[in-house]
Protein backbone atom coordinates (compact mmCIF):
# COMPACT_ATOMS: atom_id res chain seq x y z
CA UNK A 1 0.00 0.00 0.00
CA UNK A 2 1.12 3.40 -0.61
CA UNK A 3 2.96 5.45 2.28
CA UNK A 4 0.24 8.35 1.48
CA UNK A 5 -2.72 6.64 1.36
CA UNK A 6 -1.73 4.14 4.04
CA UNK A 7 -1.50 7.34 6.40
CA UNK A 8 -4.62 8.88 5.27
CA UNK A 9 -6.64 5.83 5.98
CA UNK A 10 -4.57 6.03 9.61
CA UNK A 11 -5.97 9.38 10.26
CA UNK A 12 -3.33 11.43 9.23
CA UNK A 13 -4.61 14.94 8.88
CA UNK A 14 -1.18 16.61 7.33
CA UNK A 15 -1.08 13.54 4.96
CA UNK A 16 -4.63 14.21 3.87
CA UNK A 17 -4.21 17.56 3.37
CA UNK A 18 -1.32 16.70 0.83
CA UNK A 19 -2.91 14.49 -0.55
CA UNK A 20 -6.25 16.45 -1.28
CA UNK A 21 -3.32 19.03 -2.90
CA UNK A 22 -2.15 16.46 -5.30
CA UNK A 23 -5.47 15.83 -6.33
CA UNK A 24 -6.36 19.69 -6.29
CA UNK A 25 -3.30 19.70 -8.92
CA UNK A 26 -3.87 16.17 -11.02
CA UNK A 27 -0.23 15.91 -9.53
CA UNK A 28 1.55 12.94 -10.62
CA UNK A 29 2.85 12.36 -7.34
CA UNK A 30 -0.30 11.92 -6.15
CA UNK A 31 -1.35 9.38 -8.32
CA UNK A 32 -0.60 6.09 -6.23
CA UNK A 33 -2.10 7.88 -3.06
CA UNK A 34 -5.14 8.04 -5.58
CA UNK A 35 -5.62 4.69 -6.68
CA UNK A 36 -4.97 2.75 -2.87
CA UNK A 37 -7.38 4.96 -1.78
CA UNK A 38 -10.21 4.59 -4.31
CA UNK A 39 -11.47 1.67 -3.00
CA UNK A 40 -12.19 3.04 0.39
CA UNK A 41 -14.79 5.39 -0.59
CA UNK A 42 -18.04 5.34 -1.65
CA UNK A 43 -19.01 5.48 1.64
CA UNK A 44 -20.05 8.81 3.04
CA UNK A 45 -23.55 10.94 2.57
CA UNK A 46 -22.07 14.42 0.42
CA UNK A 47 -24.55 16.95 0.76
CA UNK A 48 -23.98 20.18 -1.48
CA UNK A 49 -25.30 23.27 -0.25
CA UNK A 50 -25.65 25.82 -2.52
CA UNK A 51 -27.04 29.46 -3.28
CA UNK A 52 -26.46 33.21 -3.92
CA UNK A 53 -23.74 34.69 -2.27
CA UNK A 54 -24.52 35.78 0.99
CA UNK A 55 -27.41 33.99 1.63
CA UNK A 56 -25.70 32.25 5.18
CA UNK A 57 -24.52 29.33 3.51
CA UNK A 58 -20.93 29.05 5.34
CA UNK A 59 -22.92 29.65 8.54
CA UNK A 60 -25.04 27.30 8.30
CA UNK A 61 -22.78 24.57 7.18
CA UNK A 62 -20.96 25.37 10.60
CA UNK A 63 -24.08 25.08 12.21
CA UNK A 64 -24.99 21.74 10.76
CA UNK A 65 -21.12 20.58 11.18
CA UNK A 66 -21.84 21.80 14.98
CA UNK A 67 -25.21 20.12 15.22
CA UNK A 68 -23.34 16.74 13.79
CA UNK A 69 -20.35 17.08 15.96
CA UNK A 70 -22.70 17.37 19.22
CA UNK A 71 -25.42 14.77 18.08
CA UNK A 72 -23.21 12.09 16.13
CA UNK A 73 -20.50 12.51 18.14
CA UNK A 74 -18.56 8.94 16.88
CA UNK A 75 -18.77 10.51 13.17
CA UNK A 76 -16.24 13.10 11.68
CA UNK A 77 -17.28 15.49 9.30
CA UNK A 78 -15.23 17.30 6.56
CA UNK A 79 -16.65 20.77 4.44
CA UNK A 80 -15.25 21.36 1.11
CA UNK A 81 -15.97 25.38 0.81
CA UNK A 82 -15.45 25.71 -3.21
CA UNK A 83 -15.29 29.36 -4.58
CA UNK A 84 -14.63 30.89 -7.47
CA UNK A 85 -10.81 31.75 -8.89
CA UNK A 86 -10.25 34.92 -10.65
CA UNK A 87 -10.65 34.32 -14.83
CA UNK A 88 -8.03 37.16 -14.89
CA UNK A 89 -5.65 36.25 -12.38
CA UNK A 90 -6.25 32.70 -11.49
CA UNK A 91 -5.91 34.06 -8.02
CA UNK A 92 -9.27 33.68 -5.32
CA UNK A 93 -10.26 34.88 -1.93
CA UNK A 94 -11.15 31.99 -0.09
CA UNK A 95 -13.04 33.22 2.93
CA UNK A 96 -15.39 30.59 4.39
CA UNK A 97 -13.20 29.56 6.88
CA UNK A 98 -14.13 32.71 9.10
CA UNK A 99 -17.17 30.98 9.56
CA UNK A 100 -16.09 28.38 11.65
CA UNK A 101 -16.85 28.57 15.17
CA UNK A 102 -13.42 28.37 17.85
CA UNK A 103 -14.14 25.14 18.63
CA UNK A 104 -14.90 23.66 15.48
CA UNK A 105 -11.60 25.47 13.96
CA UNK A 106 -10.21 23.17 16.72
CA UNK A 107 -11.58 19.88 16.61
CA UNK A 108 -9.71 16.73 15.62
CA UNK A 109 -12.91 15.22 13.58
CA UNK A 110 -13.30 18.29 11.70
CA UNK A 111 -11.88 19.10 8.68
CA UNK A 112 -12.26 22.09 6.34
CA UNK A 113 -11.08 22.60 2.84
CA UNK A 114 -11.05 25.78 1.12
CA UNK A 115 -11.02 24.87 -2.55
CA UNK A 116 -10.47 27.38 -5.86
CA UNK A 117 -12.72 26.45 -8.85
CA UNK A 118 -9.60 27.77 -10.99
CA UNK A 119 -11.39 28.25 -14.13
CA UNK A 120 -13.18 24.76 -14.58
CA UNK A 121 -16.12 24.94 -16.38
CA UNK A 122 -18.71 25.36 -14.06
CA UNK A 123 -17.05 26.20 -10.80
CA UNK A 124 -16.83 22.21 -9.88
CA UNK A 125 -14.00 21.22 -11.05
CA UNK A 126 -13.11 17.22 -11.77
CA UNK A 127 -10.73 17.95 -8.70
CA UNK A 128 -13.31 18.32 -6.05
CA UNK A 129 -15.26 15.17 -7.10
CA UNK A 130 -11.76 13.70 -6.39
CA UNK A 131 -11.34 15.74 -3.46
CA UNK A 132 -14.43 14.58 -1.75
CA UNK A 133 -13.64 10.68 -2.41
CA UNK A 134 -10.00 11.58 -0.85
CA UNK A 135 -12.58 13.11 2.49
CA UNK A 136 -14.54 9.81 2.28
CA UNK A 137 -11.88 7.41 1.95
CA UNK A 138 -10.60 9.11 4.96
CA UNK A 139 -13.02 8.49 7.00
CA UNK A 140 -15.32 11.64 6.64
CA UNK A 141 -19.19 11.47 6.76
CA UNK A 142 -21.00 13.42 6.16
CA UNK A 143 -19.10 15.50 3.74
CA UNK A 144 -21.03 19.27 3.13
CA UNK A 145 -19.66 20.66 -0.40
CA UNK A 146 -20.46 24.60 -0.40
CA UNK A 147 -20.48 26.04 -3.92
CA UNK A 148 -22.11 29.32 -5.11
CA UNK A 149 -25.05 28.77 -6.67
CA UNK A 150 -24.21 30.16 -10.71
CA UNK A 151 -24.95 28.31 -14.15
CA UNK A 152 -23.49 25.17 -14.71
CA UNK A 153 -22.05 24.29 -10.88
CA UNK A 154 -25.70 23.71 -10.59
CA UNK A 155 -25.72 20.83 -12.53
CA UNK A 156 -22.19 19.52 -10.98
CA UNK A 157 -22.97 19.67 -7.55
CA UNK A 158 -26.71 17.50 -8.21
CA UNK A 159 -24.19 14.90 -10.03
CA UNK A 160 -21.51 15.13 -7.14
CA UNK A 161 -23.95 15.53 -3.83
CA UNK A 162 -26.16 13.04 -2.84
CA UNK A 163 -28.52 15.70 -1.22
CA UNK A 164 -28.55 19.36 -2.45
CA UNK A 165 -29.48 22.34 -0.14
CA UNK A 166 -30.15 25.20 -1.36
CA UNK A 167 -29.97 28.23 0.55
CA UNK A 168 -32.30 31.56 0.18
CA UNK A 169 -32.45 34.61 2.56
CA UNK A 170 -34.76 37.22 1.95
CA UNK A 171 -33.75 40.56 1.15
CA UNK A 172 -31.25 39.47 -1.74
CA UNK A 173 -32.47 41.92 -4.06
CA UNK A 174 -35.82 41.15 -5.95
CA UNK A 175 -37.09 37.58 -4.29
CA UNK A 176 -38.44 36.28 -7.76
CA UNK A 177 -35.47 37.01 -9.66
CA UNK A 178 -33.18 36.43 -7.12
CA UNK A 179 -35.05 32.71 -6.69
CA UNK A 180 -34.11 30.78 -9.98
CA UNK A 181 -35.73 28.09 -11.22
CA UNK A 182 -32.72 26.08 -11.94
CA UNK A 183 -31.71 26.41 -8.60
CA UNK A 184 -35.11 24.58 -7.48
CA UNK A 185 -35.30 22.02 -9.51
CA UNK A 186 -32.39 20.94 -7.56
CA UNK A 187 -32.79 20.97 -4.21
CA UNK A 188 -34.15 18.36 -2.01
CA UNK A 189 -33.95 20.41 1.06
CA UNK A 190 -34.61 24.11 0.58
CA UNK A 191 -33.75 26.52 3.53
CA UNK A 192 -34.70 30.10 4.16
CA UNK A 193 -32.03 31.49 5.84
CA UNK A 194 -31.91 34.66 8.20
CA UNK A 195 -34.99 33.88 9.03
CA UNK A 196 -34.37 36.94 11.93
CA UNK A 197 -35.37 39.18 9.07
CA UNK A 198 -38.80 40.75 7.80
CA UNK A 199 -40.48 39.21 5.06
CA UNK A 200 -38.47 35.51 5.56
CA UNK A 201 -41.95 33.75 5.74
CA UNK A 202 -42.94 35.93 2.26
CA UNK A 203 -39.87 34.33 0.43
CA UNK A 204 -41.00 30.82 2.54
CA UNK A 205 -44.22 31.27 0.58
CA UNK A 206 -42.96 32.13 -2.82
CA UNK A 207 -40.66 29.38 -2.60
CA UNK A 208 -43.81 26.79 -1.78
CA UNK A 209 -45.85 28.21 -4.89
CA UNK A 210 -42.56 28.27 -7.07
CA UNK A 211 -42.57 24.07 -6.14
CA UNK A 212 -45.95 23.54 -6.34
CA UNK A 213 -46.09 25.36 -9.95
CA UNK A 214 -42.36 23.53 -11.03
CA UNK A 215 -41.99 20.37 -12.72
CA UNK A 216 -43.42 17.64 -10.92
CA UNK A 217 -40.81 15.11 -9.40
CA UNK A 218 -39.98 11.64 -10.31
CA UNK A 219 -39.44 9.98 -6.97
CA UNK A 220 -42.01 10.22 -3.91
CA UNK A 221 -39.72 12.82 -1.87
CA UNK A 222 -41.21 16.19 -1.67
CA UNK A 223 -38.57 18.69 -0.92
CA UNK A 224 -39.47 20.85 2.51
CA UNK A 225 -38.94 24.43 2.94
CA UNK A 226 -37.40 25.02 5.95
CA UNK A 227 -36.28 28.51 7.84
CA UNK A 228 -33.83 28.76 10.00
CA UNK A 229 -31.33 31.43 11.64
CA UNK A 230 -28.13 30.52 11.36
CA UNK A 231 -25.92 32.55 13.34
CA UNK A 232 -28.23 31.41 16.26
CA UNK A 233 -28.71 27.79 15.77
CA UNK A 234 -32.81 28.42 15.39
CA UNK A 235 -33.83 25.70 12.91
CA UNK A 236 -30.42 23.95 12.24
CA UNK A 237 -31.57 20.69 13.58
CA UNK A 238 -34.85 20.37 11.56
CA UNK A 239 -32.45 20.67 8.32
CA UNK A 240 -29.94 18.10 9.94
CA UNK A 241 -33.28 15.70 10.36
CA UNK A 242 -34.05 16.27 6.82
CA UNK A 243 -30.94 15.53 5.46
CA UNK A 244 -30.66 12.27 7.52
CA UNK A 245 -34.47 11.62 6.28
CA UNK A 246 -33.51 12.55 2.65
CA UNK A 247 -30.43 9.63 3.14
CA UNK A 248 -32.71 7.05 4.18
CA UNK A 249 -34.67 7.68 1.30
CA UNK A 250 -32.26 7.67 -1.14
CA UNK A 251 -31.26 4.23 0.54
CA UNK A 252 -35.08 3.23 0.96
CA UNK A 253 -35.19 3.39 -2.95
CA UNK A 254 -32.59 2.02 -4.44
CA UNK A 255 -31.44 6.07 -5.79
CA UNK A 256 -28.49 5.86 -3.56
CA UNK A 257 -26.84 3.16 -5.69
CA UNK A 258 -27.97 4.72 -9.04
CA UNK A 259 -26.69 8.15 -7.85
CA UNK A 260 -23.48 5.86 -7.80
CA UNK A 261 -23.59 4.45 -10.44
CA UNK A 262 -24.38 7.55 -12.56
CA UNK A 263 -21.51 9.37 -11.22
CA UNK A 264 -18.69 6.17 -11.24
CA UNK A 265 -19.72 6.00 -15.37
CA UNK A 266 -19.51 10.06 -15.74
CA UNK A 267 -15.95 9.72 -14.38
CA UNK A 268 -15.14 6.80 -16.60
CA UNK A 269 -16.44 8.30 -19.64
CA UNK A 270 -14.28 11.72 -18.74
CA UNK A 271 -11.33 9.62 -18.12
CA UNK A 272 -12.13 7.53 -21.58
CA UNK A 273 -12.22 10.86 -23.77
CA UNK A 274 -9.45 11.98 -22.08
CA UNK A 275 -7.33 8.76 -22.54
CA UNK A 276 -8.63 9.10 -26.27
CA UNK A 277 -7.43 12.55 -26.70
CA UNK A 278 -3.88 11.82 -25.34
CA UNK A 279 -3.51 8.46 -27.38
CA UNK A 280 -4.82 10.13 -30.42
CA UNK A 281 -2.64 13.22 -30.22
CA UNK A 282 0.26 11.44 -29.50
CA UNK A 283 -0.02 9.91 -32.88
CA UNK A 284 -1.13 12.42 -35.08
CA UNK A 285 1.28 13.63 -37.64
CA UNK A 286 2.93 16.41 -36.41
CA UNK A 287 2.57 19.17 -38.47
CA UNK A 288 -1.36 17.31 -39.58
CA UNK A 289 -2.86 19.10 -36.72
CA UNK A 290 -1.42 22.08 -37.47
CA UNK A 291 -2.51 22.36 -41.04
CA UNK A 292 -6.36 21.29 -40.54
CA UNK A 293 -6.28 23.60 -38.16
CA UNK A 294 -4.95 26.79 -40.42
CA UNK A 295 -7.66 25.19 -43.06
CA UNK A 296 -10.12 25.64 -40.20
CA UNK A 297 -9.49 28.86 -39.60
CA UNK A 298 -9.81 29.93 -43.53
CA UNK A 299 -13.01 28.44 -42.57
CA UNK A 300 -12.54 25.88 -45.76
CA UNK A 301 -13.57 23.56 -43.28
CA UNK A 302 -16.35 23.04 -40.85
CA UNK A 303 -15.06 22.11 -37.24
CA UNK A 304 -16.79 18.76 -37.98
CA UNK A 305 -15.32 18.39 -41.18
CA UNK A 306 -11.75 19.00 -39.50
CA UNK A 307 -12.62 16.30 -37.13
CA UNK A 308 -13.24 14.00 -39.85
CA UNK A 309 -10.58 14.54 -41.70
CA UNK A 310 -7.54 13.87 -38.79
CA UNK A 311 -9.22 11.11 -37.74
CA UNK A 312 -9.14 9.60 -41.21
CA UNK A 313 -5.61 9.63 -40.79
CA UNK A 314 -5.34 7.44 -38.40
CA UNK A 315 -8.10 4.41 -39.01
CA UNK A 316 -7.41 2.24 -36.79
CA UNK A 317 -7.76 4.15 -33.90
CA UNK A 318 -11.18 3.90 -31.89
CA UNK A 319 -13.72 6.32 -32.76
CA UNK A 320 -14.29 8.75 -29.99
CA UNK A 321 -17.37 9.53 -28.33
CA UNK A 322 -19.98 12.06 -30.16
CA UNK A 323 -19.19 14.95 -26.91
CA UNK A 324 -15.58 14.73 -27.90
CA UNK A 325 -15.09 17.78 -25.18
CA UNK A 326 -11.54 16.39 -23.89
CA UNK A 327 -10.03 19.65 -24.41
CA UNK A 328 -7.67 20.98 -27.24
CA UNK A 329 -3.43 21.52 -27.01
CA UNK B 1 -2.04 21.83 -14.28
CA UNK B 2 1.13 21.01 -14.29
CA UNK B 3 2.97 21.46 -10.79
CA UNK B 4 4.96 24.45 -11.63
CA UNK B 5 1.81 26.44 -12.79
CA UNK B 6 -0.69 25.71 -9.57
CA UNK B 7 -1.21 28.99 -7.87
CA UNK B 8 0.20 29.48 -4.24
CA UNK B 9 -1.72 28.72 -1.24
CA UNK B 10 -1.68 31.47 1.41
CA UNK B 11 -3.27 31.84 4.72
CA UNK B 12 -3.94 35.06 5.82
CA UNK B 13 -4.95 35.10 9.88
CA UNK B 14 -5.02 37.56 12.77
CA UNK B 15 -4.02 36.26 15.61
CA UNK B 16 -4.89 38.09 19.29
CA UNK B 17 -7.58 40.21 20.26
CA UNK B 18 -7.42 43.57 18.06
CA UNK B 19 -10.25 44.29 16.24
CA UNK B 20 -9.36 45.28 12.72
CA UNK B 21 -9.11 43.41 9.74
CA UNK B 22 -8.41 46.05 6.83
CA UNK B 23 -4.79 45.88 6.63
CA UNK B 24 -5.46 41.97 6.11
CA UNK B 25 -7.89 42.51 4.03
CA UNK B 26 -6.00 44.38 1.53
CA UNK B 27 -3.02 42.39 1.53
CA UNK B 28 -5.27 39.15 1.14
CA UNK B 29 -6.86 41.54 -2.37
CA UNK B 30 -3.44 41.96 -3.29
CA UNK B 31 -1.62 38.57 -3.40
CA UNK B 32 -5.05 37.33 -4.68
CA UNK B 33 -4.47 39.81 -7.69
CA UNK B 34 -1.52 38.66 -8.02
CA UNK B 35 -2.64 34.87 -8.76
CA UNK B 36 -2.33 33.41 -5.56
CA UNK B 37 -5.32 31.49 -3.17
CA UNK B 38 -5.88 33.35 -0.27
CA UNK B 39 -7.84 31.44 2.24
CA UNK B 40 -9.06 34.01 5.01
CA UNK B 41 -9.58 33.65 8.60
CA UNK B 42 -11.48 36.26 10.07
CA UNK B 43 -10.45 37.99 13.57
CA UNK B 44 -8.86 37.05 17.03
CA UNK B 45 -7.24 33.41 15.61
CA UNK B 46 -5.57 31.40 17.97
CA UNK B 47 -2.36 30.03 17.59
CA UNK B 48 -3.74 26.86 17.75
CA UNK B 49 -6.13 27.77 15.20
CA UNK B 50 -3.91 29.39 12.79
CA UNK B 51 -1.83 26.10 12.47
CA UNK B 52 -4.66 23.82 12.03
CA UNK B 53 -6.30 26.06 8.93
CA UNK B 54 -2.06 25.87 7.64
CA UNK B 55 -2.55 22.10 7.79
CA UNK B 56 -5.76 21.75 6.34
CA UNK B 57 -5.75 23.89 4.30
CA UNK B 58 -2.09 22.90 2.77
CA UNK B 59 -0.55 26.32 2.60
CA UNK B 60 2.65 27.36 1.34
CA UNK B 61 2.98 30.58 3.21
CA UNK B 62 1.40 31.30 6.41
CA UNK B 63 0.73 35.10 6.56
CA UNK B 64 0.06 37.02 10.46
CA UNK B 65 -1.28 40.10 10.63
CA UNK B 66 -1.25 41.54 14.38
CA UNK B 67 -1.75 45.27 15.32
CA UNK B 68 -2.08 44.93 19.06
CA UNK B 69 1.37 44.96 20.06
CA UNK B 70 1.45 41.20 20.98
CA UNK B 71 3.48 40.11 18.51
CA UNK B 72 6.43 38.94 20.38
CA UNK B 73 4.43 36.38 22.58
CA UNK B 74 1.65 35.55 19.66
CA UNK B 75 4.49 34.93 17.37
CA UNK B 76 6.10 32.17 19.27
CA UNK B 77 3.50 30.41 20.05
CA UNK B 78 2.40 29.91 16.34
CA UNK B 79 5.64 29.32 15.11
CA UNK B 80 5.29 26.45 18.36
CA UNK B 81 2.08 25.48 17.16
CA UNK B 82 2.96 25.18 13.61
CA UNK B 83 6.17 22.84 14.55
CA UNK B 84 3.70 21.02 16.76
CA UNK B 85 1.82 19.52 13.42
CA UNK B 86 5.29 18.93 11.41
CA UNK B 87 5.34 22.30 9.81
CA UNK B 88 8.02 23.84 10.79
CA UNK B 89 8.94 24.20 7.16
CA UNK B 90 6.20 26.44 6.13
CA UNK B 91 7.61 30.25 5.46
CA UNK B 92 5.34 32.72 7.72
CA UNK B 93 5.39 36.58 7.04
CA UNK B 94 4.30 39.10 9.95
CA UNK B 95 3.02 42.12 8.77
CA UNK B 96 1.48 44.84 11.07
CA UNK B 97 3.07 47.29 13.49
CA UNK B 98 6.35 45.76 14.74
CA UNK B 99 8.65 48.51 16.68
CA UNK B 100 11.91 48.12 14.88
CA UNK B 101 13.53 46.96 17.28
CA UNK B 102 11.48 43.89 17.53
CA UNK B 103 12.07 42.95 13.87
CA UNK B 104 15.62 40.82 14.38
CA UNK B 105 13.75 39.42 17.21
CA UNK B 106 10.84 38.12 14.74
CA UNK B 107 13.53 36.96 12.09
CA UNK B 108 15.60 35.07 14.59
CA UNK B 109 12.55 33.21 15.65
CA UNK B 110 12.53 31.90 11.85
CA UNK B 111 10.08 34.51 10.60
CA UNK B 112 11.04 34.90 7.39
CA UNK B 113 9.94 38.33 6.46
CA UNK B 114 8.35 41.55 8.31
CA UNK B 115 6.57 44.36 6.90
CA UNK B 116 5.52 47.64 8.71
CA UNK B 117 2.29 49.27 7.39
CA UNK B 118 3.03 51.20 4.52
CA UNK B 119 5.18 48.00 2.94
CA UNK B 120 3.75 48.11 -0.84
CA UNK B 121 2.16 45.07 -1.83
CA UNK B 122 3.99 44.48 -4.86
CA UNK B 123 7.18 43.45 -2.29
CA UNK B 124 5.08 40.83 -0.11
CA UNK B 125 3.96 39.29 -3.35
CA UNK B 126 7.71 39.15 -4.65
CA UNK B 127 8.90 38.02 -1.27
CA UNK B 128 5.84 35.05 -1.47
CA UNK B 129 6.63 33.92 -4.79
CA UNK B 130 10.70 34.03 -4.18
CA UNK B 131 10.31 31.69 -1.29
CA UNK B 132 7.58 29.17 -2.76
CA UNK B 133 9.10 28.95 -5.91
CA UNK B 134 12.53 28.09 -4.66
CA UNK B 135 14.47 30.83 -4.73
CA UNK B 136 14.43 33.44 -1.17
CA UNK B 137 16.76 34.64 0.41
CA UNK B 138 15.82 33.88 4.00
CA UNK B 139 17.59 37.07 5.43
CA UNK B 140 15.10 39.55 6.18
CA UNK B 141 14.51 42.71 4.56
CA UNK B 142 11.72 44.28 6.41
CA UNK B 143 9.67 47.24 5.13
N1 LIG C 1 -29.26 38.12 10.35
C1 LIG C 1 -28.68 36.99 9.95
N2 LIG C 1 -27.48 37.03 9.38
C2 LIG C 1 -26.92 35.85 8.98
C3 LIG C 1 -27.57 34.62 9.16
N3 LIG C 1 -26.79 33.64 8.65
C4 LIG C 1 -25.69 34.25 8.17
N4 LIG C 1 -25.76 35.58 8.38
C5 LIG C 1 -24.76 36.59 8.00
O1 LIG C 1 -24.76 36.73 6.59
C6 LIG C 1 -23.45 37.02 6.11
C7 LIG C 1 -23.04 36.04 5.03
O2 LIG C 1 -22.93 34.76 5.59
P1 LIG C 1 -22.12 33.58 4.90
O3 LIG C 1 -22.38 32.36 5.70
O4 LIG C 1 -20.72 33.98 4.69
O5 LIG C 1 -22.87 33.50 3.47
P2 LIG C 1 -22.45 32.69 2.14
O6 LIG C 1 -21.82 33.67 1.23
O7 LIG C 1 -23.76 32.20 1.59
O8 LIG C 1 -21.55 31.58 2.54
C8 LIG C 1 -22.55 36.98 7.33
O9 LIG C 1 -22.34 38.28 7.80
C9 LIG C 1 -23.34 36.17 8.33
O10 LIG C 1 -23.03 36.49 9.68
C10 LIG C 1 -28.87 34.62 9.79
O11 LIG C 1 -29.51 33.59 9.98
N5 LIG C 1 -29.36 35.83 10.17
MG1 LIG D 1 -19.60 31.03 1.87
Amino acid sequence: MNDWAAQVLQGDRRALARVLTWVENAAAEGRAAWQALFPHAGRAHIVGVTGPPGAGKSTLVAALVQHWRQHHPQQRVAVLAVDPSSPYTGGALLGDRVRLTPRLAQDPAVFFRSMASRGAVGGLAQATEQAVQVLDAAGYNPIFVETVGAGQAEVDIMRLAHTVLVVQAPGLGDDIQAIKAGMLEIAHILVVNKADRPDAQRTRRILEEMLRLGPRRAAAWQPPVLLTVATTGQGVPQVAQAIVAHRQHLQRSGAWQQHEARRLQAALERALRDALWRRWRARVEPGRYDAVLQALARRELTPDQAAAQLLDDAPTLPTPPPRGDAGSP
Amino acid sequence: MTATSRPIRVLIAKPGLDGHDRGAKIVARALRDAGMEVIYTGLRQTPEMIAEAALQEDVDVVGLSILSGAHMTLVPQVLEALRARGLGDVPVIVGGIIPPQDVPKLLALGVYKVYGPGAPTRQIVADIEAVVRGSAQPEGSPA
